[in-house]
């Protein structure tokens, strides 16, 4: 929309039906509106595993349930690992703001680090499940975990490639406008999975274990 | 093959073997051979006269909305074709299998046609053509140039294709899912389904989805921020107001039938318990979600059905919308409550009466913004001066029999009717009703209405009027026969009958489909006759209806940048405001116009998606590997293009305005 006001539209009476200059729409202009509009998509993906985790968190199928596999400390720190990285995104964006390459590369880089962490972290926390005989086969309960924190996973291991492709580009085109606007979506990409394991941090691993 | 066990796999074909392809099933074999010729025809003539080129540069590979809705809406045609293939294949089969005579498709064959029928007529008929319709019209009706994400629609367009291509290869290749259109677990899980049918369903169907969900993005972004100066959201036109609804029904209802696919996926791929009987799996789970996401979709398929009835009666009446904003808001609470339904589907799952009520009366409520759609609609025609174009025609038939399917509705919506009526031909009908009613009755009014902005020339009426004529007599001879049939007690799906007594409805039954048929023909006889008449029904001044909305106020086809000036918008129906203000058209100071470049990166992401799907579906694991990653090198290489657009030159730009120019002067 342009933000002409309603009285640039007439010519004193006379209406006018094309403006003296041609609105125009800068490139990207819409491009947060609709990684906003994908994030709510996503957002709804993570709603539809929730609702299955909800409705199979109980079933066992006379398998161990979340006080016997989840170890809280793991999971805290596993959850300082993906907050710091948060954090630390948005000093990289701090930097980028000032036009300053260097420091929103290394930046990112840390980031990266920390979000590598988690995902290792959690890697080993599957394992451990399923050396312990916990796999996804073995009730609705485990299939719908692994299901919904693996899924959360597999969008930080997206994001972490995403953010490799944004280090290369930004190394390589600086800070242009285009590479500004994708670090833009790489960050509320990055902070909505924060907000999404602050969701399953409690719901899945806090209110599992205080039952 | 229906009970055959899972063949070992090997390392280089997975589960293919020859005994996939369907040497003894004649009339696959017949089929094949047909597709074949046909498709040796179709290539030969693109071959003979040079057409690869010009089909890459100006069609596959355009960025440009309008060609992609095109390429939408013959996507849908095509497909509606094999389609409506099965429909007759099943109506022959019902109508002759009785007591001794087992007809001629045996069951398993019988249910895969009817699963795949479901399938192809909502992913791959409907939705193409109402995604097809809002990418043509939508950017038109609002005065933008493009969409919001001109890439992304051309790469939505092409996963859709994919998503087909996929489900056609089952027919030649293996075999489809013999589990109705949903696919309810446990008959879809690995046990009952053990064969590689419900694999192509869910492959088809993921890659479909989730073009299908980035079109819905990039369609909403286009509607609230490329709006031409003065169009508020109360002056969009209302078509343009059930895109915006159905958008955004489509992107918060695909994520969900992205979830339940893939759930089902990992339950029939690597054992896990979501929708198994076993070790606490609840296929009502299933069932609950894919409604969530199902039932969107019928509002998701007829809100923009809504949207061409409301600008073909306000056209064709010679009148504004009666009640604009009343339209708007129902159209909005449709799109609300489309939410909160979805239970009715399934009452007889015993989850008691108060839930059962909850869902019987949100799904009665949706019948009052509907009802006032429909009255809306009339006093737009009350004291208006109709004329009876083909659009208009479709609109009447639309709204007699829409009526007749709402209200069937309503019934299914009674808990206790429902007990009695669940899955029985009184749903079919029902359905068929408000789908072809409603949905496909809109298409081709919208098909006849749009047609001329789109190529230029108007479509023949004879033909065409022949072609509605046989279409509504067809639908109420198909389709009145299975309420009948339904109260009496008979369920869907059936592929044999032992009481002689209800043979007769079948047969009338099958006599409509047959003047559907027929219908169908005369469809493709307009086409054709229109084209080659061409010159004949042309029209040189863009606005052929006397339209209301701005796709009207620019040339017929539209040029690559849809309107040489950015309109300004006083009031709602702009063009008919301008028409009516005394609007001159600017014939000098054009500028150049800055466009998005074409890209071959959304046919090629496509193509690698159906090798990823096929490989998945066959457990042939090294292709699913290869083509998993060439699909992230190409996606992460199209990111390293920053050169995506360009200007057409001023000096083209005012040679096309120069030619309209004269074209208007010849006019007069």
């Amino acid at each position: 929309m342009s933000t002409t006001t309603p009285n640039a539209f007439y010519d004193g009476d006379r209406p006018l039906f094309h403006l003296p200059e041609e609105p125009h729409h800068p490139e990207g202009h819409s491009t947060m509106l609709g990684f906003w509009l994908y994030l709510m998509s996503d957002c709804l993906l993570f709603a539809a595993l929730f609702a299955m985790y909800a409705t199979a968190s109980h079933s066992y199928g006379g398998g161990p349930g979340q006080h016997q596999l989840f170890e809280l400390p793991l999971v805290a720190l596993n959850t300082t690992m993906l907050l710091l990285s948060s954090i630390t995104y948005g000093f990289a964006m701090l930097f980028m703001e000032q036009g300053k390459k260097g420091a929103t590369l290394a930046w990112l880089a840390i980031t990266g680090l920390f979000g590598a962490s988690f995902i290792g972290i959690e890697l080993y926390e599957f394992s451990h499940l399923i050396h312990e005989g916990a796999t996804p086969q073995s009730s609705a309960f485990l299939s719908s975990f692994f299901a919904l924190v693996g899924t959360h996973g597999l969008h930080v291991t997206v994001g972490l490639i995403w953010l490799v492709t944004l280090m290369v580009q930004v190394s390589k085109k600086g800070l242009i406008q285009a590479n500004k606007r994708r670090l833009m979506c790489l960050s509320m990409f990055w902070h909505f999975l924060d907000v999404v394991w602050i969701g399953v941090f409690t719901f899945v691993y806090l209110m599992g274990v205080a039952q | 093959m229906a009970h055959a066990p899972i063949p070992p796999t090997s390392p280089i074909f997975g589960r293919l073997t020859l005994d996939a392809l369907p040497f003894h099933e004649p009339i696959l074999v017949a089929t094949f051979i047909g597709v074949v010729c046909g498709a040796s025809v179709v290539l030969g003539l693109i071959t003979y006269f040079k057409w690869w080129g010009l089909l890459w540069r100006d069609w596959f590979t355009s960025i440009d909305h309008k060609k992609i809705g095109i390429m939408y809406m013959v996507l849908g045609l095509i497909m509606f074709l094999r389609g409506f293939a099965d429909a007759l294949m099943m109506r022959a089969q019902q109508a002759m299998a009785f007591g001794d005579n087992a007809g001629y498709l045996p069951p398993e064959h019988y249910n895969q046609i009817f699963t795949a029928h479901g399938v192809i007529m909502i992913f791959f008929v409907a939705m193409p053509l109402v995604t097809g319709l809002m990418n043509y019209v939508v950017p038109l009706q609002i005065g933008a140039r493009d969409v919001s994400f001109p890439f992304l629609n051309n790469f939505s367009f092409w996963m859709t294709t994919a998503g087909a291509v996929i489900t056609m290869i089952s027919l030649f290749i293996g075999e489809y899912a013999r589990t109705g259109w949903l696919a309810f677990p446990p008959l879809s899980d690995i046990n009952a389904s053990p064969g590689v049918g419900v694999d192509y369903y869910i492959w088809g169907l993921q890659i479909a989805g989730l073009g299908t969900l980035l079109s819905g993005v990039n369609l909403i972004a286009t509607i609230l921020r490329m709006r031409a100066p003065g169009m508020t959201m109360m002056k969009m036109p209302v078509f343009t107001w059930t895109a915006l609804c159905t958008n955004v029904l489509i992107v918060a209802a695909f994520p969900v039938l992205t979830v339940v696919l893939a759930l089902l996926s990992l339950d029939r791929y690597v054992g896990t318990q979501f929708f198994t009987n076993t070790l606490g799996g609840n296929p009502m789970m299933y069932v609950n979600m894919i409604w969530i996401w199902g039932h969107p979709e019928v509002y998701i398929l007829i809100l923009p059905a809504f949207g061409v009835f409301s600008e073909v009666v306000s056209t064709f009446s010679g009148k504004r919308l009666f009640g604009y904003s009343s339209m708007v808001y129902a159209t909005i609470v449709i799109t609300i409550l489309a939410y909160l339904v979805w239970l009715h589907h399934f009452f007889t799952m015993g989850s008691g009466a108060s839930v059962n009520s909850f869902f019987g009366i949100t799904t009665m409520i949706i019948s009052i913004p509907t009802g006032a759609k429909i009255f809306n609609w009339l006093f737009t025609m009350y004291r208006g001066r109709i004329r009876f174009e083909l659009p208009m025609m479709w609109t009447m038939a639309f709204m007699l029999t829409f009526v007749i399917g709402g209200m069937t509705g309503v019934l299914l919506a009674v808990p206790p009717a429902d007990f009695v009526l669940h899955n029985s031909l009184f749903l079919v009908a029902h359905f068929h009703n408000v789908i072809i009613g409603g949905v496909l009755f809109g298409m081709f009014a919208g098909i006849n209405y749009w047609w001329p902005k789109a190529f230029g020339f108007k479509l023949d009426q004879k033909w065409g009027k022949r072609s509605f004529w046989l279409w509504v007599a067809g639908f109420y001879f198909a389709f009145m026969p299975l309420y009948v049939l339904g109260l009496m007690g008979v369920t869907r799906r059936l592929q044999h009958f032992n009481d002689p007594s209800l043979q007769i409805w079948f047969e009338i039954a099958a006599f409509g489909a047959l003047l559907i048929a027929g219908g169908i023909a005369c469809m493709a006889m307009q086409f054709a006759v229109s084209i080659r008449d061409r010159k004949k029904n042309v029209d040189l001044t863009g606005d052929p209806w006397h339209g209301r909305t701005l796709e009207w106020s620019t040339s017929s086809p539209p040029p690559a940048y849809n309107f040489a000036f950015t309109p300004v918008i006083h009031d709602n129906d702009a063009w008919w405001d301008m028409k009516r203000r005394g609007y001159e058209r600017p014939t000098t100071g054009f500028e150049a116009i800055h466009m998005p470049k074409n890209t071959a990166a959304g046919i090629i992401l496509a193509g690698i998606s159906v090798a990823f799907g096929f490989a998945m579906i066959w457990h042939i694991w090294w292709l699913a590997a290869v083509s998993f990653a060439g699909l992230i090198a190409v996606g992460i290489g199209h990111t390293f293009n920053y050169d995506r657009d360009y200007h057409i030159p001023a000096e083209e730009v005012v040679a096309t305005e120069d030619a309209r120019t004269q074209a208007l002067a010849v006019q007069g």
